[in-house]
């Protein structure tokens, strides 16, 4: 049983479309991201979900009932807004139990849900607080909670954590994720941040103008994107591209010739296409020795990050980054003895970009 | 031991620098203040000594002079005796018939506008930009030109020279300022609010009530304000749409001021002027606190 499906789903403002023919099927129970940068429809499509914007054509069932038509609250979905959304002239008790009191429940029943959110939460000491007097990350907890008393088969998360502070941020994300496990709920969660994307998901859905452009898990995602933008768009810092041309068995870059028998084309290849590497499977010193291809290039900039550090070379001829151990020597100006293992790399079409 | 007058860092300014009160731009600023302030004052000091002198005092002459011997009873007469036409209860009268008109017409308007300015800021539907444009049209069309039409459609449901007509009057001109500034600040209440309390099941009412009104009190304060000012000391509508017995407390005002009969009773006049102007002057005095107030107690960022 899909948990959510969307079919066809088309949207646009006017003459402007920002969804186009999307369809997306979602588990039971997954953890699924939306991944884009802004304004690529992704939280559109949350809103479509939820039902805050009417679709220009297309369906939305949940649990396999159509709520094309049906209002958010008729839904079965709880929501949290990047902006927290509290109201602020509720406590945050009177928060939590806004959604209930207006489903008309019983004064006990909502007593006992509000309860149990607050304990899995910890928030029970602020629930005479109002929103003002609580940190960013109490309100969030309590936007988080106001979802969670629903008891809603989806919670869709838009943006949550983007107005937080980075710890908090880390924090918040680990906290996230052992709710979803503990609650085994259904749910949806918009993000432009790669690393919330690829620590939380079961699979994730990177977006670009409206459109899917690959649904799958975090590692297939991460080690074979399925297009030039997905490889470029995830993995901090971001893949090394270089353009070449495939002849046969080996792929030419300007100076340099890579032979290509331990990649796994889908098919014969041939013609001009783009080589992507991340910096972090670039090998150097003994094990670059160790592969078949290997080279001496230039460094240019080093940025040490504490646990690692990066560096800026050129191989043929364009910016080229290599990440290495935290504790390196390298200085500008060195030589740096590099090696690339085909077998981690992807091979883009330079017209299409799609993966070879 | 080292001497630290010697020292480089010894020199040299240190700490806040020093300021002079009597700074050529202080003298200028303070100046300026205090010349437009008197220039706005006399004429208050002026009639507020002129009310409490007795008549002979007043044809001595000297306007400025403080009285010598204070006496309420022009402020006495001015509500309670002064006559125009052939009513000699003061303005007393008026007084009560502007309440009856400031009072319906204040609340009327302001929440007919407020649902107004929601629906057009948070329920968007076919039409409403054009709806919302055509009302803000209506604020720029003079006043005059719709006058007799308004006779005519008053008389022809009943209410011409009614209270209630002028309360529908006041109403229908205050909507289009209200409906903008309602509905500016209703947009500006952030959307996902709206968003999360729909999700909450809440519907137009319901979030109206709950979760915007609690937000608006500074708006509302801005609002009533407006009204009362406008409403109070309009005198265009009332002399038209009332009658001698109903007239607001402004038309009543000029009727007393205005009187050609019997000796000018200069005391008199002002008293009731001042009585008049005390509403508004009130309502700016309690509503400005309140207004502050309401933008604090609303003050809250995501």
């Amino acid at each position: 049983m899909h948990s959510v499906e969307i079919r066809d789903l088309d949207l646009s403002f006017g003459a402007i479309e920002v969804l186009k023919g999307l369809n997306l099927n979602i588990e039971d129970g997954e953890f699924l991201v939306l991944l884009g940068s802004s304004g690529c429809g992704k939280s559109t499509l949350l809103n479509c979900i939820a039902g805050l914007l009417e679709v220009t054509d297309g369906q939305i069932f949940i649990k396999d009932r159509n709520v094309t038509w049906e209002e958010p609250s008729d839904r079965g979905i709880g929501m949290v807004f990047q902006s927290y959304a509290l109201y602020p002239q509720m406590t945050v008790e009177g928060n939590l139990s806004f959604g209930l009191k207006n489903a008309r429940m019983s004064k006990d029943e909502i007593a006992k849900r509000v309860g149990r959110a607050a304990e899995i939460l910890q928030i029970k000491p602020l629930l005479k607080r109002k929103p003002a007097a609580l940190s960013g990350g109490q309100r969030q907890r309590v936007a988080i909670g106001r979802a969670l008393v629903r008891d809603a088969d989806v919670f869709l998360f838009d943006e949550p954590l983007s107005n937080l502070d980075a710890k908090l941020r880390a924090d918040l994300r680990v906290e996230i994720k052992r709710l979803h496990q503990q609650l085994k709920n259904t749910i949806i969660y918009v993000t432009h941040d790669q690393v919330e994307a690829l620590t939380l998901a079961d699979r994730i859905a990177v977006m670009k103008g409206g459109q899917i452009q690959q649904l799958a898990s975090p590692t297939e995602i991460y080690n074979r994107p399925g297009n030039r933008y997905v490889a470029d768009f995830v993995g901090s810092p971001a893949m090394n591209f270089v353009e070449g041309l495939l002849i046969e068995d080996r792929f030419e870059a300007r100076d340099q010739v890579l032979s290509i028998r331990d990649y796994p084309f889908a098919k014969q290849p041939g013609g001009l296409a783009t080589m992507g590497i991340r910096p972090e499977h670039v090998a150097t010193g003994a094990a670059a020795e160790a592969l078949s291809f290997n080279t001496d290039v230039p460094v240019e900039v080093i940025e040490p990050m504490g646990s690692d550090t990066l560096a800026w070379t050129r191989l043929a001829d364009e910016p080229f980054r290599v990440r290495l151990d935290g504790q390196t020597s390298i200085r500008p100006g060195d030589r740096l003895k590099i090696g690339i293992d085909l077998s981690k790399a992807s091979f883009f079409d330079a017209e299409t970009e799609v993966r070879l | 031991m080292v001497d630290l007058t010697s020292s480089p860092y010894a020199e040299g300014p240190r700490g806040p620098k020093p300021r002079r009160s009597f700074s050529r731009a202080n003298i200028f600023l303070y100046g300026t203040l205090i010349v437009v302030s008197v220039y706005y004052l006399l004429p208050l000091y002026v009639m507020v000594v002129t009310s409490l002198k007795g008549m002979p005092e007043i044809r001595a002459g000297n306007i400025f002079s403080p009285p010598l011997e204070i006496t309420f009873q022009p402020w006495v007469k001015a509500w309670a005796q002064a006559c125009t036409g052939i009513n000699c209860d003061g303005l007393s009268r008026g007084f009560w018939n502007s309440v009856k008109i400031l009072i319906p017409s204040i609340v009327l308007s302001i929440a007919v506008a407020s649902v107004n300015g929601y629906a057009l800021a948070r329920w968007k539907f076919k039409g409403s930009e054009v709806f919302f444009t055509i009302l803000i049209v209506g604020a720029f069309i003079p006043y005059q030109t719709m006058l007799y039409p308004l006779v005519i459609i008053l008389r022809e449901i009943g209410l011409m020279g009614d209270l209630s007509g002028l309360v529908l009057v006041h109403t229908i001109f205050g909507m289009p300022i209200l409906t903008l500034l309602f509905r500016n600040y209703f947009a500006s209440i952030p959307e996902d609010l709206h968003k999360a309390a729909r999700v909450d099941g809440a519907g137009f009412w319901s979030i109206y009530f709950r979760i915007m009104l609690p937000m608006s009190l500074p708006i509302f304060v801005v609002a009533i304000i407006l009204q009362v000012t406008g409403i109070w000391n309009d005198f265009l509508f009332g002399v038209i749409y009332t009658k001698p017995e109903t007239y607001p407390m402004t038309v009543q005002l000029n009727n007393i001021v205005n009187s050609v009969q019997g000796v000018k009773e200069y005391n008199v006049n002002m008293a009731a002027t001042l009585l008049t102007g005390l509403v508004p002057l009130v309502i700016y005095f309690v509503s400005g606190k309140l207004f502050v107030r309401g933008i604090a107690a609303g003050a809250v960022k995501g």
